[in-house]
């Protein structure tokens, strides 16, 4: 009976380290940064919503993150879309399909299913293959159908799978600290988009929790009260 | 003002006397043992957790749309352009998890004080209904935001019943309303979970307490206080359940309820426990996703499910031993031979039992979270393994122990060495 107690506790140390797959980046990006957040929207709007859609986010919804209305329709919008739209991507699914052999995913949740490190990692990990179609691979995501849509910032690199090791092989746009910059405030915007409604959520539970702590401290006192003579 | 009112109540009373006379019954004159601690606050919990859900699940339906092709933008439109939708979701996936916490919670105290014993033999077996129910409530519930671990969830449970011999197929078919998960699925899993099975569960938990109040409440030191009665009539050790079990319960409401916001407001997926990450991928049913795992509230008898090896390439022996898993609880109270009915005066027997069932039913639900490969392989071969994945053993040795908690149980409370009971409440 022990001997097999004690494998059932220990199993999962054994089983460390099995698993070989990238490790992933902590996202730093930081929800109450507005600035950020716009610089994401903005490189959402640009290079993402081309072929992704983020079908449940309304475009006026952006005045969270501190934008006007207008500043939405004139910089933003670059569809014939109205401000009250939702942010849809004119590439149909067939279409996508064609083209990458998958359609591109709509992203309005992305952040929920894959959580923001996936994501993080993900766009910073794009590396020179010519062995798939696009000439792109991905280390987090292995034969990932879209190619590397941010290289002209990030420039091309080259990653050796056994050694770890990776090689910048022509310089992008920007330097790494400033991609890992423009990828942090991209990930920001796409947690936003998962649930527009976690800040405010925030805000309302901690009322709420005061609240019932107020009203904790009268019925505990009512009981005490009636409980008197019990004994 | 106050004598217009009691006049309006006398007016009422006279034409319908049994409203007075049910809440005499039932609340200001059902007497209570006055020694309930900790674990007696589940039960009150739980009702309140099913209003929580009727009513959070009322505002759902009003914009939820039963259809494949809307249902998960649906979710998603009720999270986002709904005025406080997230709120009443929230309110709704964190209450289906809440149901089960405070449910097993509810149903461990029963093993620790025999509150299943003579003569709650009835209560108990409704409690067993109103859990098995609950778990139909919550598959059904499941399927409808139309996630990827909705749908192949339900493909899986669903197949399961495939495995009947003979009428397996039909049944499935039957079940699904097509040959797969599809738009005529969602739509009866949505009537059964809006209606059918809320009415049975209200029918149950009438039932339930009903049954309780016909012979009264057990009590931490598991003797009857209706052995001991005043000159009013009324037992010694009992205490009215109104006002004195309804000013602590409310207490116990508060606690519970900011337990629930803590989660609710600042963590509402639990680390993917309560909602889990995959299901905010749209359904599809030509993709299956590599992991399926159930929501946490069925892991255990998933792995028990995992855990039985197929027999003539069927997995119907695991579906037979899940099955038996969750319907021996029916026997409970004929299993227990022992003298005494709570755990504090019980012997060593009962109580390491009882402790290892806990910690085998926490590694079962564990292990049906994880894939079977979690804590690797065997580092060497033998004839008799026909899987090296350590993590399979492991829920095949704790379904063992699992089933042998029940089995052994006639042996192991009657040979026990129980304490004397006091005679009245400590």
């Amino acid at each position: 009976m022990r001997p097999v107690l004690l494998l059932v506790l220990l199993a999962p140390l054994l089983a460390w380290g099995a698993a070989v797959s990238y490790r992933l980046d902590r996202s730093p990006h930081d929800p109450r940064d507005l600035v950020s957040l716009q610089a994401g929207t903005r490189t959402f709007v640009n290079y993402c919503l081309n072929c992704h859609g983020a079908q449940y986010m309304r475009y006026n919804r952006l005045v969270d993150i501190g934008l006007t209305e207008a500043q939405v329709r004139d910089n933003l919008i670059l569809t014939g879309d109205k401000v009250g739209d939702t942010m849809k991507v004119a590439l149909g699914a067939k279409e996508g399909k064609a083209w990458f052999g998958v359609a591109p995913p709509d992203l309005s949740v992305v952040a929920r299913s894959r959580g923001a490190d996936w994501l993080y990692t993900y766009l910073r990990t794009f590396y020179r293959d010519p062995k798939t179609w696009t000439g792109w691979n991905n280390a987090v995501f292995e034969n990932a159908a879209m190619p590397h849509v941010l290289w002209t910032l990030q420039g091309q690199r080259f990653y050796d799978k056994e050694k770890h090791a990776w090689t910048q092989l022509s310089p992008g746009a920007q330097s790494t600290v400033e991609y890992d910059a423009t990828v942090r405030d991209l990930v920001n915007f796409l947690v936003y988009v998962g649930e527009p409604n976690a800040s405010s959520r925030r805000t309302i539970g901690i009322v709420v929790l005061f609240v019932l702590g107020v009203i904790f401290i009268f019925a505990y006192a009512l009981k005490k009260e009636y409980w008197k003579d019990v004994h | 003002m106050a004598s217009r009112l009691v006049a309006l109540w006398d007016w009422f009373d006279a034409r319908m006397p049994s409203v007075a006379e049910e809440w005499r019954k039932h609340a200001a004159e059902y007497y209570a043992p006055k020694n309930f601690n900790f674990w007696y606050y589940f039960g009150s919990l739980a009702l309140l957790v099913l209003v929580i859900q009727i009513v959070s699940g009322i505002f759902l339906t009003m914009s939820y749309k039963p259809d494949a092709s809307l249902a998960f933008g649906s979710v998603e439109y009720i999270m986002r352009d709904v005025p406080g939708g997230w709120l009443i979701r929230y309110i709704h996936s964190t209450g289906a998890s809440a149901f089960f916490i405070v449910v097993y919670l509810h149903m461990f105290r029963a093993l620790l004080y025999g509150s299943y014993r003579q003569p709650r033999e009835l209560v108990w077996i409704f409690g067993v209904l109103i859990y098995l129910s609950l778990m139909g409530e919550a598959f059904f519930g499941y399927l409808l935001p139309w996630g990827q671990m909705s749908y192949w969830g339900a493909q899986v449970i669903v197949n399961l019943f495939g495995t009947v011999p003979f009428i397996g197929p039909d049944l499935a078919l039957w079940i699904r309303g097509d040959y797969v998960i599809s738009d005529a699925t969602l739509n009866r899993f949505f009537a059964f979970h809006v209606i059918a099975i809320p009415l049975v569960l209200l029918g149950l938990v009438a039932a339930h307490i009903l049954a309780l109040h016909d012979v009264g409440s057990n009590n931490p030191d598991g003797i009857e206080i209706k052995k001991k009665k005043g000159p009013d009539g009324h037992p010694l050790d009992g205490i009215p359940f109104h006002p004195y079990y309804t000013v602590k319960d409310i207490v116990g409401a508060v606690v519970f309820l900011a337990i629930f916001c803590l989660v609710m407001f600042f963590t509402p997926e639990m680390g993917g426990y309560f909602l889990e990450y995959n299901n905010f991928i749209p359904a599809d049913p030509l993709k299956t996703p590599q992991h399926i795992a159930p929501v946490w509230y069925f892991t255990p008898y998933y792995t028990i499910l995992r855990a039985v090896p197929p027999l003539f390439n069927s997995q119907f022996p695991g579906v037979l031993a899940m099955g038996v898993a969750t319907l021996i609880l029916f026997f409970l109270p004929w299993l227990d031979r022992c003298p005494v009915k709570s755990i504090r005066y019980r012997g060593a027997y009962y109580k390491t039992a009882l402790a290892l069932f806990v910690v085998v039913f926490l590694v079962l639900g564990y292990l049906g979270t994880e894939p079977t490969t979690v804590w690797g392989q065997f580092g060497f071969d033998a004839f008799f393994l026909d899987t090296k994945d350590i993590a399979t053993w492991a829920g095949r040795l704790c379904t063992v122990l699992y089933f042998l908690f029940f089995i052994l149980m006639p042996w192991y409370t009657a040979i026990d060495k129980c304490k004397p009971e006091p005679e009245r409440v400590t």
